[in-house]
């Protein structure tokens, strides 16, 4: 469905500390609104959900709408206890699904 | 006399004009409805907003932060930040962000954990025209704070 997303987790952290994670994937976001050159609807085709989980359990996930903009960003905080990894993942309105992990050293 | 005429038919003119500009923003708000696909108005967004977070929200703790001027509607950066400890007792369950002005209300909803410290979330939206943006988050104990912001768009960004 798209390319390779773009994440920022820093590598190591104190515990404790509140780090910022941010992500970033290439999608077009079509909302079903706008006219290809034939005149007809090109049909709405988004990424529809985006979720982080971190050990196993969901931290942070969002709903999304043809609102959003194309190559969707997020950008938002995370307290870090211990060293673990950060799963994230980009589910489409087919139902397809981009995975991507980042590790982190908690100390 | 003569003068007279010129001037009755430029005022006739301009009532004409009137009128047929009258009568098509009509057709293109008839079209509109439709085929289902007229703009939301902040009536409209209440209403859906209404209808999954209750009566009882209140204003205040949500921050909405956008630019004064959001020169492309395609995309604009927008902060929702919401005034919560998130300890495990207290916490920002779900954040909803509505605009008033696209197309549908709808843009985003955000579900919180208390792993996350802080609740403030970034990202990037579409604005269809100058309008208001309404914020919404649930807390833990079901009670519900809202925040509005107005943004001014030069450009819209909803296809057409």
């Amino acid at each position: 469905m798209a390319k390779k997303p773009r994440i920022k987790v820093p590598k190591s952290a104190k515990k404790g500390e509140q780090i910022q994670i941010k992500t970033l994937i290439s999608h077009k976001m079509e909302t079903g609104r706008r006219k290809g050159k034939d005149g007809k609807l090109i049909p709405r085709m988004i990424i529809n959900n985006f979720s982080c989980k971190f050990g196993g359990k969901e931290v942070f996930s969002a709903d999304m709408y043809p609102a959003i903009a194309a190559n969707p960003y997020f950008a938002f905080y995370v307290t870090v206890d211990k060293s673990g990894t950060f799963e994230f993942a980009w589910t489409d309105d087919k139902g397809k699904t981009v995975t991507a992990s980042k590790d982190i050293a908690v100390t | 006399m003569l003068e007279d005429t010129g001037e009755k038919r430029r005022v006739l003119g301009r009532r004409d004009i009137l009128k047929a500009a009258g009568v098509g923003v009509m057709a293109i708000a008839g079209g509109g409805l439709a085929s289902g696909s007229a703009f939301a108005t902040p009536e409209s967004t209440a209403e859906a907003l209404k209808k999954i977070i209750g009566t009882a929200a209140k204003a205040g703790k949500v921050t909405i932060k956008l630019p004064e001027i959001a020169e492309n509607g395609r995309t604009v950066p927008i902060t929702v930040s919401v005034d919560s400890p998130m300890t495990s007792g207290d916490y920002v369950k779900t954040i909803i962000v509505m605009a008033e002005g696209n197309p549908n209300p709808e843009v985003v909803n955000f579900n919180l954990t208390p792993a996350l410290g802080k609740a403030e979330i970034s990202t990037r939206m579409r604005l269809g025209k100058t309008q208001n943006v309404v914020a919404a988050a649930v807390m833990s104990d079901g009670s519900v704070y809202t925040g509005k912001k107005q943004v001014k768009v030069t450009i819209g960004g909803c296809g057409g």
